[in-house]
C-alpha cells in the first residue's frame, strides 16, 4: 500500500518533462549496476575492465538525469536512486533482467546502446538547452559503447558453435523486450510535439536498421518474429527481477540512512 | 601456463602518446586475442583520463630485448669519455632553456 501511495504522490509532483527524464536516468542506472554485477565475474580482468568503464559512463548518464528529473520537486539524485520501491521505477524492462551468460549482456548492451544512441542524438537538438547539452556529451560515450557491443556481437555470432548457440539463445529471449523502448504514451508523444524529446516511431527506423544489419553481419539471422511484447516498466509495472536489484543496490543506504563518506 | 594463455590470449605491450609532437611511451601490457581487441582494451586500460591521442599495440612477442645479463658490455657509463658529452659548448644566451 505505502509504495502505490508514494507512487501516485511521486507521479503528481513531477512535472512531465521531469518524469519522462526519470524514465531514462532509471535505465540507465538499472543498467549500468547490472553491468557493474560482472564485476570479478568477467571472463578476463581486461575484459571486466571494458565492463566497467561502460558501467561508469551510465552511472554519470543516470546521475545527470535523475539530477534533472528531482530539481524542481526537491529531490536529489541519491533519494530518488535509494529511497524509491521498484513500483516507483520507471526503467524499462530489457535492462533489469539477469546478466544471463555473456552473451545475454552483449546483446542487450547492443541494443541498448544502440537505442541510447538514436535517442541522445535526436535529444541533442531538444528545444531544452540543457538536456541538449547533456545529450551531446553522451552521444560519444554510447557511440563506444554501441562499437563495443557490436564487435562483441560479430565475434559472438560469427565465432565458435558453442558461442554462436548462446548468441542466438540470448536473442530469443531478448528481442521481445527491445519493443518496449518504442512504446510512446501520451506523456511521450505530448512532449515530442513540443520538439522536447525525441518522438519514439521516428527513432526507431533507424535503430532498426542499425541492429538488424549487425544482426545479420553476423550470422545470427533476422530479428525473431513473435507476439509477445512485454512492456509496462514506464509505468512501473517490472519484472520480480528489479526487486532484487534494488534490495543489493539500496541495502548500505537503507541500513544507514544518510551516511555519507 | 597462465589461464590466459590457456584461452589463446596473447600478450600485447601498450605505447600511448600523450599528445601531438611526442613520442609514443611504453605504458604497460595486456592480454587479447588479436590487435583490434587488444586496441579496444588498451584504450580501456591505459587513457580514460585525457592520457593519450594515440595508441599503438605490439605483440610482446615482436619485441626484440636486450639480455640482462649483458648489462656491463651494453650500458657501463662512458663518464671517461667525455668526449660524448657536449659539454664543450658554450651556450647563446636565447637558448638557456635548453
Amino acid at each position: 500500500m505505502s509504495s502505490v501511495r508514494a507512487l501516485t504522490a511521486l507521479a503528481r509532483t513531477l512535472k512531465p518533462l521531469d518524469a519522462y527524464v526519470l524514465g531514462l536516468g532509471d535505465d540507465a542506472l538499472v543498467s549500468s549496476h547490472r553491468l557493474s554485477e560482472w564485476l570479478t565475474r568477467a571472463p578476463d580482468l581486461e575484459e571486466e575492465v571494458a565492463l566497467a568503464n561502460v558501467a561508469l559512463d551510465q552511472l554519470g548518464q543516470a546521475r545527470f538525469l535523475l539530477g534533472y528529473a528531482g530539481r524542481s520537486s526537491g529531490l536529489t539524485e541519491d533519494e530518488l536512486a535509494y529511497q524509491r520501491t521498484d513500483r516507483e521505477y520507471r526503467n524499462c524492462l530489457l535492462v533489469e533482467l539477469p546478466n544471463g551468460d555473456f552473451a545475454h549482456t552483449i546483446l542487450r548492451l547492443l541494443f541498448f546502446s544502440a537505442y541510447q544512441r538514436q535517442l541522445y542524438t535526436t535529444l541533442s537538438e531538444s528545444t531544452d538547452g540543457e538536456l541538449a547539452g547533456f545529450a551531446k556529451k553522451a552521444c560519444v560515450e554510447v557511440d563506444y559503447h554501441y562499437e563495443y557491443a557490436a564487435s562483441w556481437t560479430l565475434r559472438l555470432g560469427d565465432g565458435t558453435e558453442e558461442s554462436h548457440d548462446r548468441a542466438v539463445a540470448a536473442l530469443a529471449e531478448l528481442w521481445p523486450y527491445t519493443a518496449e523502448l518504442f512504446a510512446g504514451d501520451d506523456l511521450v508523444t505530448a512532449l515530442a510535439a513540443e520538439g522536447l524529446v525525441p518522438d519514439p516511431e521516428r527513432i526507431q527506423g533507424s535503430w532498426m536498421e542499425q541492429v538488424t544489419s549487425i544482426l545479420a553481419e553476423a550470422t545470427l539471422g533476422t530479428a525473431p518474429s513473435g507476439t509477445w511484447r512485454p512492456g509496462g516498466g514506464r509505468n512501473g509495472v517490472h519484472t520480480e527481477a528489479l526487486s532484487y536489484l534494488l534490495a543489493e543496490m539500496q541495502s548500505v543506504h537503507r541500513a544507514h540512512p544518510g551516511a555519507s563518506w | 601456463m597462465t589461464a590466459s594463455e590457456q584461452q589463446g590470449l596473447d600478450l600485447w605491450e601498450v605505447f600511448v602518446r600523450a599528445r601531438r609532437g611526442l613520442s609514443h611511451q611504453h605504458v604497460g601490457s595486456l592480454h587479447a586475442p588479436d590487435a583490434e581487441v587488444a586496441l579496444r582494451r588498451a584504450r580501456d586500460l591505459y587513457t580514460r583520463r585525457g592520457e593519450g591521442v594515440s595508441i599503438w599495440v605490439v605483440p610482446a612477442g615482436a619485441v626484440s630485448a636486450s639480455d640482462p645479463g649483458e648489462k656491463e658490455p651494453y650500458f657501463t657509463p662512458a663518464r671517461d669519455k667525455d668526449y660524448r658529452y657536449p659539454t664543450y659548448y658554450e651556450l647563446p644566451r636565447e637558448v638557456r632553456g635548453l
